[in-house]
């Protein structure tokens, strides 16, 4: 499923590159731990989180991340913004919480699962 | 690489949130250039983003050698600063003597010395309370 068709559910505004809404997305991934991120969430995922600060960027461009989604409608700091700017990730964010966000996108990839499998 | 080694070394220095993680950026890109397989690229890419984290909080300052050969990737991480008083425990998940602060920032999961082992064909530490700590970390290509 492409960003753009989650985004468009998902109530969330881009903060950075726009222009990757046409990016793939795999799955999806909760966290504030950022080891606990950087362990277990996979390329082509998108990163469900509540931390705003910089060091967000190096663990989603580390790990190949689609986006970050900053829940609970949090905005990100001004050197996170410019950090992913530079590093080409994309940033959104959404007013709803973690646990919104994860159970939304999962029913959108889960449902083109089964779609997938019936034709 | 026609059978030659890649060498390159990084600094890094302690407290420094603001650039932590450009060294570990840097070296997947390099892994990436030279033609690494990916799943290999993850795996050192997860060691070494936490080795350079661990310097950041704990050191004063470091440095990271990233060595290439044919057969396998190795990181040579070194620092200067308080070392490790019982590397049993520091290897334990969970184990974190990390601030409240960085606690708060999402840092401190106790997992950063445990992951760097479980990605690891081989891995070594080594401390010294009051002088520093280096990590040895190699995977098989
Ligand atoms: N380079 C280092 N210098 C001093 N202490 C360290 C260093 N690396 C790790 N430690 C100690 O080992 C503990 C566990 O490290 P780690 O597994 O990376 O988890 P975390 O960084 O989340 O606490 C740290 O909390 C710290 O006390
Ligand atoms: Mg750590």
């Amino acid at each position: 499923m492409k960003l753009s068709e989650i985004l468009q559910q998902l109530d969330a505004a881009v903060c950075t590159h726009p222009e990757r809404a046409d990016t793939e997305v795999t799955g999806g991934y909760c966290g504030d731990l950022l080891s606990d991120v950087i362990a277990n969430a996979q390329a082509g995922q998108v990163w469900v989180t509540i931390q705003v600060h910089s060091n967000i960027v190096a663990v989603a461009a580390l790990k190949d991340l689609a986006a970050v989604i900053l829940a609970n409608g949090r905005k990100p700091q001004e050197d996170t913004l410019r950090k992913a700017q530079e590093q080409n990730v994309t940033l959104l964010t959404s007013p709803m919480t973690s646990f919104e966000l994860a159970g939304k996108i999962y029913t959108m990839i889960a449902h083109l699962d089964l779609g997938s499998g019936c034709r | 690489m026609n059978g030659g080694t890649f060498r390159r070394e990084f600094e890094v220095t302690g407290g420094d949130f603001y650039n932590a993680g450009r060294v570990s950026t840097e070296i997947k890109e390099i892994l990436r250039q030279i033609g690494i397989a990916a799943p290999k690229i993850r795996r050192i890419a997860i060691a070494a983003y936490e080795a350079e984290m661990n310097i950041v909080m704990y050191a004063r300052s470091g440095m990271v050698i990233l060595q290439v050969t044919p057969e396998i990737v190795r990181l040579d991480v070194s620092d200067v600063g308080p070392g490790i008083e019982n590397i049993e425990l520091a290897m334990q998940e969970g184990y974190s003597t990390a601030s409240e602060e960085m606690r708060a920032l999402g840092f401190g999961a106790g997992m950063g010395l445990p992951n760097i082992k479980k990605n690891a064909d081989r891995f070594e530490i080594r401390s010294e309370v009051g002088k520093g700590t280096t990590l040895e970390i190699e995977v098989n290509l």
